[in-house]
């Protein structure tokens, strides 16, 4: 290949002269001669017939090294983890790995899937994860790629989401490439993840790479699950291992999960078995589907309100003993509190006011009793970073397990069961009365707050989520994104019972995760058979639209009906709370808000954005009368296997 | 399309507490859309378990005493509204708009909530 790139230097060094010299005779010619016509000549000298040969012959190529490319290797590695999918965005940092995954691996497990950003790749495992539970893996492009995935593996992170990340990097100064090569380059790529990833390594070898790769799988999967990251250097995708026997790929066993210590255990269902107004709460409790299980036998043998925060799909909306909409009142007259994988116990019990009082801070409440008792299992207290404040306030409780909630709950029932004492079981029995009376008082109270704004443009959100529900009621449904900007009716109104029916929010509160985890998770059920649907808030979506490409290109049916509210509208009011505080009137310029807080003029049409990414869309709808139909053939889009965008000009709320 | 809750019907409300004030419930939805009250009540004073702990505004607003009270001096999550930023003109309107809102349907009479 060397020799072949000298011989068309000298060949085309050969023309230019050649050229040179016949317009210089020409031009000369022309002075002193008439013109005669002559035949055409060509313009440049014929090459010799070895140039010629080795212009349009088949490339001499030099002889195959022996052994396996490094990254044929590290494929291995990686099929032995059953990893299915790869969401990633191309990058010439890992393109000895890449082209070994496609044409070695057979681009099967892992299958790579096209991405239009490092952000939407990650975002795209995490929401995978939360339907399927199983770890996907991302490549970034080094430095460049990391930076732009480091928001979703903050997301990931702060909602307890394994996710395999691997950066691209060129460690030797010496033989990398100059200029752009070296720009994604560093000496340590993972330093600017290593606050919010649970572990990383630099493999430095094919072994270490196999020992590594193995290990971080292994961590990620260990609760507190959380993102991994391993540096990819491109030496060593691209050299040869020359004994493959010798490599060895560890093989993958499962840690199991923490546990709370028995004596800790016995003494919360002590506290709980003699409460006369227990109270469960959970944010991120269910791990799998037999954590709903658990869970409901731990109320049930109780009786005891459980209130969902929906970090996780933990408990039965339809269950008498789910209580949300009793939340404040239930945590005020309790007595033992038990918090499972909760992200902020201190939020749970105390109240924070907005109003700038307390030198600016705002109002601090306890909401509970002082004299309530408070039970905490979490794995999260076994995290030990300490920049990122993703742990929260310190929150004092009387018993703290550092455990798995899922885990500790077979020990915690049979505790609980054990403890009850008989003279409490009719009490228990006439608390389970009254709660069936709560929750259906509860159920008819929130039909009626729907009814508000029924029939108003933009549309209220409540009707926008039952028009999609009686679209999709009788399949087999996964509602895979959050609801908390649409007043969470989807997770108020719809029967919520599998674990599959929703999938919680983003963990960091980082805007862009909400289209994207909607394609990841959307994926995952499409080889589960399911029907996805996503409420799409419209800011969200402006961080990563390319995502839709990605659903159209690999055929992931998705349902994505647009929350389009044409603000960033958290950050309306907070403007406007300032603006208040400070006795000014907040300018809003031409615009329906604040400045600098409105999309809007122009208003952006999200039905023609999907279009132009391949994706069937309806809308702007503003009527909600003109909802039915065009959900009904959006539906009928993403059963036949493709997905569809309807754009519904929203309430803010 | 007929949108039952955004007609304002051209109410006047006649405030006990100051007879000769006239109140617009056309003007007033005007300043409930400029002073950013939709933004967490939503454009019929729906509400929102978001953004104004599920109570709705309208229908049946509070009684005037209450409601301007606690619009302009609220220390809870809603900030205050002094009358520099929203004029008791402004207030009054607003109130009056509020009272136009009619009634929502009885949600057993919506097959859509009854699924």
């Amino acid at each position: 290949m060397v020799r072949s790139r000298i011989d068309r230097r000298r060949f085309l060094a050969g023309v230019a002269l050649a050229g040179a010299a016949s317009a210089t005779s020409e031009g000369a010619k022309a002075a002193t001669s008439p013109i005669i016509e002559e035949a055409p000549r060509p313009s440049a000298l014929r090459p010799s017939a070895a140039v010629a040969a080795a212009e349009t012959g088949t490339p001499q190529i030099s002889a195959k090294p022996a052994g396996m490319p490094g990254s044929d290797f590290m494929v291995d590695v990686i099929k032995s983890l059953d990893i299915p999918y790869l969401p990633s965005n191309p990058a010439q940092s890992f393109r000895g790995l890449h082209e070994s995954l496609i044409d070695y691996g057979g681009n099967k497990k892992p299958e790579f899937l096209t991405c239009t950003h490092e952000e939407t790749s990650v975002a795209m495992a995490h929401g995978y994860f939360k339907i399927a539970g199983k770890p996907l893996l991302v490549l970034c492009h080094g430095t460049v790629g990391l930076q732009h995935a480091a928001m979703a593996i903050y997301n990931a992170w702060c909602d307890r989401v394994p996710v395999i990340v691997m950066g691209g990097t060129d460690l030797d100064a010496s033989k990398r490439p100059p200029g752009v090569p070296t720009f994604h380059s560093a000496q340590d790529v993972c330093a600017l993840i290593r606050d919010f990833t649970k572990w990383d390594d630099q493999p430095v070898s094919l072994q270490h790479f196999a020992q590594s790769f193995v290990r971080a799988y292994k961590l990620a999967m260990t609760p507190p699950y959380e993102p991994v990251a391993l540096a990819l250097d491109a030496e060593l995708q691209e050299m040869t291992a020359n004994d493959r026997a010798k490599l060895t790929i560890p093989r993958y066993v499962p840690t199991a999960p923490p546990q709370g210590d028995l004596n800790a255990v016995r003494e919360a269902a002590r506290l709980l078995a003699n409460a006369e107004h227990p109270v469960i709460v959970v944010d991120k409790c269910a791990r799998t589907p037999n954590g709903v299980k658990l869970l409901v036998e731990l109320a049930e043998a109780l009786q005891a309100p459980v209130i969902d925060q929906k970090g996780r799909m933990n408990f039965p909306n339809t269950h008498h003993l789910s209580q949300n909409a009793r939340s404040r009142a239930l945590i005020g007259e309790a007595d033992v509190i038990l918090g499972l994988e909760l992200s902020d116990y201190w939020a749970t019990v105390n109240a924070f006011i907005d109003n700038g009082e307390i030198n600016g801070t705002g109002l601090q409440e306890s909401h509970i009793k002082a004299t309530t008792k408070l039970i905490s299992i979490s794995s999260v207290l076994l995290n030990t970073k300490s920049n990122y404040q993703d742990f929260q306030r310190l929150q004092v409780v009387d018993i703290e397990m550092a455990a798995d909630a899922e885990a500790t709950l077979p020990a915690l029932i049979e505790a609980v069961k054990q403890a009850l004492p008989s003279s409490r079981r009719a009490a228990i029995e006439a608390r389970g009365v009254g709660m069936k009376k709560a929750w259906s008082e509860a159920r008819d109270r929130t039909r009626q707050a729907a009814a508000y704004a029924w029939d108003v443009s933009p549309v209220g959100t409540a009707r926008m989520v039952m028009e999609v529900y009686v679209q999709i009621k009788d399949l087999d449904w996964s509602s895979v994104g959050g609801d908390r900007q649409l007043s969470s009716w989807a997770s108020r109104l719809w029967p919520m019972e599998k674990h599959y029916h929703h999938i919680g929010g983003p963990g960091g509160y980082g805007i862009g995760y909400g289209a994207p985890a909607a394609v990841g998770a959307a994926l995952a059920n499409r080889d589960a058979g399911r029907f996805s649907v996503n409420f799409q808030p419209d800011g969200d979506m402006m961080y990563s639209p390319g995502v839709l490409w990605t659903a159209a290109h690999h055929r992931i049916p998705l349902l994505t009906v647009m929350h389009n509210n044409r603000g960033y509208h958290q950050e309306v009011m907070h403007v406007q709370r300032v603006a208040n505080r400070r006795n000014r009137v907040a300018y809003a310029g031409k615009d329906l808000g604040p400045i600098g807080t409105r999309i809007e003029n122009p208003v952006i049409d999200y039905g023609k954005l999907a279009s132009s990414l391949g994706i069937w869309s309806a809308g702007p709808i503003t009527d909600p009368n003109d909802l039915a139909p065009a959900l009904k053939k959006a539906v009928q889009i993403v059963k036949a296997g493709e997905p569809a965008l309807v754009d519904v000009v929203t309430q803010p709320r | 399309m007929i949108v039952r809750a955004l007609i304002v019907l051209p109410v006047i409300v006649i405030f006990a507490q100051n007879p000769a004030v006239a109140a617009s419930a056309e003007h007033g939805k005007v300043a409930y859309m400029q002073h950013g009250c939709w933004q967490c009540h939503g454009t019929v004073g729906q509400g929102s378990i978001a953004t104004s702990g599920g109570k709705p505004l309208a229908p049946d607003p509070l009684p005037w005493e209450a409601f301007s009270s606690f619009v302009r001096s609220t220390n809870r999550a809603m900030p205050p509204y002094s009358d520099k930023i929203l004029t008791d003109g402004d207030l009054q309107d607003i109130y009056a708009y509020l009272q136009s809102i009619p009634k929502p349907p009885d949600a057993k009479t919506i097959p859509l909530l009854n699924p």
